[in-house]
């Protein structure tokens, strides 16, 4: 098997029968379960170390690290949260990953909580993936019926039950502490940290918290050794990712490549370049949260190292396309809008920050943007950036930042042209009577307090 | 208690028993699923019925259920529309769609109700199904590829009470029959459809 070709997550996607116990079973399902209960804490924990998995919910975090830093001897119970709230804008992947082998989520799951003498996990499901948490239930009730899970599993005298809650629309509830919160029965409101939650997290106890495709990952850690795994990626960023590309692509989806592989890999031969034949424009490497790149960055290497050295962040390994015929401004506006909305409200950098921002490139984007909204923009990023509680309103300037950074020319395009340069929207366009429908973006030469005009 | 008796009562008891004891507030969300799918939407009796049985104060519930938007306040339509307008569904021409969907309901912007009480359209941030945008949940099922053509036929079908067909997972015959499956419940109703594949 050639590095280029290794699929270990999605190897049984063209079988629709590993969506059922039987057919999982078949496939090899839970033999990494069984080896795991006749290993001991230390030796999974080394295992998951030695093979160099790193968390590919967007921090990149040994995982194996994470759960060593959990203590084992405190009296209390220890827990597992699996990170199902996948709700970063453009990431689709453990949706599709939980549709087509949700057993493989309780097995990850099941081994990792074998890891932490957990015997109590929680499978934290964003609410607008009904249909995927029925499937995983059913899994589960599988599971249960067959004893993988409940009171001695697989005959062992380990005992593990997996519940699952669901969320009810809030992205914030991916932050690993605001999900706490919310698991908890609170607002999904951040936690300070320290304490980290591996010594006190659900409901003050040691917890991990790890995302679906890290878990799902694990068994195969555990069936194949972690020489194995290290054999496709990078030297620092091992194994396979799940990437999602989409927006203006010919063939948007879900696609397991070695980390590390370039993005033109992955936009050409297999996301069958940009849509139409038209030129590639910008791209996010992880999500809404993730710095725009460009054309320029084709040639870059999708593991964490080398889109940071590109100035940008993996994140969840979510690429949106833009190509040539969108507006920048527009894109940077409906991004930092959705950061306004789903601000918690708890630190004013975030809250109000996000909010005057979308105003200010919303009159940018509709033709009324004045020479001072740039350097107005520029500064508010800086006063957002790393001045609020958890990472949300870090990456609502990312959008902001990185398209000030790369399309400079556009901006003040709109502003010296009163309308777009690559669309030609303006407001002779919208000053018809649909303009009240649009609510997209403020439509009128409006003031904004608090604001210099 | 009006909304949480008899056999509605024992169901809430089962949501609690999901956590250990001491920490029944954690059924917070799944209990206010429950009385969503009872009285359409979070009403002023069930914050206080779910504040008693959790022993916690109603403005504690109250802020739990403001915080999340999938948690309504407010009434709300026996189908629910909502529409993603997040930048790779805006990128395939989601703005016609969610345009599409207040115009084919009559529903102005600002609001959020028809009229007859039938229909709410609500638009929404990602629903992760980017790779098959613009995309749109009725009732939490997923319908792909939605075109304002398409838009204007959902609410056609769902205004001659027939709930289409969504891309994967059963149809939800209503918003309510959603809450009841958001709580972790089954269904009501069986879900017809429902095979084991995808």
């Amino acid at each position: 098997m050639t590095s280029e070709s290794r699929r270990v997550l999605t190897a049984h996607w063209d079988d629709p029968s590993v969506i059922a116990l039987a057919g999982y079973e078949h496939a090899g399902g839970y033999r990494a379960l069984r080896t795991s209960l006749d290993k001991t804490a230390d030796e999974l924990i080394q295992l998951v170390k030695d093979s160099g998995l790193r968390g590919r919910g967007g921090a990149g975090f040994p995982t194996g690290m994470k759960w060593s830093f959990v203590p084992r001897d405190t009296g209390k119970p220890t827990y597992v949260t699996v990170n199902f709230d996948e709700s970063e804008p453009g990431t689709c992947n453990n949706r599709e990953l939980v549709e087509r082998e949700p057993h493989a989520l309780i097995e990850g799951t099941a081994v990792a909580a074998k890891a932490i003498d957990c015997h109590l996990a929680y499978i934290y499901v964003r609410g607008e993936y009904l249909w995927q948490a029925r499937v995983l239930q059913r899994a589960l009730d599988e599971a249960y019926a067959a004893g993988y899970l409940g009171q001695g599993v697989m005959g062992s005298d380990y005992d593990l039950d997996i519940v699952l809650h669901r969320g009810a629309g809030a992205y914030i509830c991916g932050e690993e502490t605001a999900l706490l919160s919310s698991l908890e029965g609170y607002r999904g409101q951040p936690r300070l940290r320290p304490p980290f939650p591996a010594v006190e997290g659900l409901y003050e106890s040691p917890t991990v918290i790890n995302n679906v495709e890290t878990l799902m990952n694990v068994p195969h850690i555990v069936n194949n050794g972690p020489d194995w795994f290290k054999e496709v990626g990078t030297e620092k960023a091992p194994g396979t990712k799940m990437f999602t590309i989409s927006g203006k692509v010919e063939r948007p989806g879900n696609y397991e490549l070695p980390m590390g592989t370039p993005l033109r890999v992955l936009l050409e031969e297999h996301g069958g370049g940009v849509l139409g034949g038209k030129a590639l424009k910008a791209w996010t490497p992880g999500g809404s949260s993730t710095p725009f790149l460009t054309a320029d960055h084709l040639d870059v290497g999708l593991d964490f190292e080398s889109v940071m050295e590109a100035g940008s962040l993996l994140g969840t390994g979510a690429i949106m396309v833009l190509d040539e015929t969108d507006c920048m401004v527009e894109a940077a506006r409906r991004l930092v809008e959705f950061y306004a909305r789903e601000s918690c409200g708890k630190c004013t950098p975030c809250r109000e920050g996000t909010w005057w921002a979308t105003r200010v490139l919303g009159r940018i984007e509709a033709g009324y943007g004045r020479d001072e909204d740039l350097p107005v923009m520029a500064d508010m990023g800086k006063n957002i950036l790393f001045r609020a509680f958890c990472a949300l309103a870090d990456g609502a300037v990312s959008p902001i930042q990185s398209t000030l950074k790369h399309f400079m020319g556009e901006y003040e395009a709109h502003i010296q042209q009163g309308r777009c340069p690559v669309t030609g929207r303006g407001p002779s366009h919208d000053a018809e009577p649909a303009q009240e429908a649009v609510t997209f973006a403020p439509t009128g030469p409006f003031e904004i307090q608090g604001v210099p005009s | 208690m009006a909304i949480f008796e008899g056999a509605r009562l024992d169901e809430a008891h089962a949501i609690m028993a999901r956590y250990p004891d001491g920490r029944q507030r954690s059924a917070v969300m799944p209990l206010l699923y429950l009385a969503q799918s009872v009285e359409g939407f979070v009403t002023r009796a069930a914050l206080q019925e779910v504040a008693e049985l959790i022993g916690v104060r109603t403005a504690e519930v109250e802020a739990v259920a403001s915080f999340y938007t999938m948690l309504r306040l407010r009434p709300t339509g026996t189908h629910l529309i909502a529409v993603c307008t997040n930048l790779v569904c805006a990128l395939r021409g989601a703005k016609d769609v969610y345009e599409a969907a207040h115009e084919a309901t009559g529903i102005p912007h600002g609001g959020e109700i028809s009229d007859d009480g039938e229909l709410t359209v609500h638009e929404e941030e990602c629903l992760g199904v980017c790779e098959l945008a613009p995309v749109v949940q009725v009732n939490v099922a997923n319908h792909d590829l939605v075109t304002p053509e398409r838009l204007r036929e959902i609410v056609e079908l769902l205004r001659a009470g027939e709930v289409p067909e969504p891309a994967r997972g059963p149809a939800v015959e209503s918003f309510k029959a959603a809450s009841r499956m958001l709580s972790g419940l089954e269904p009501l109703e069986p879900l017809e459809t429902e095979g084991v594949s995808a």
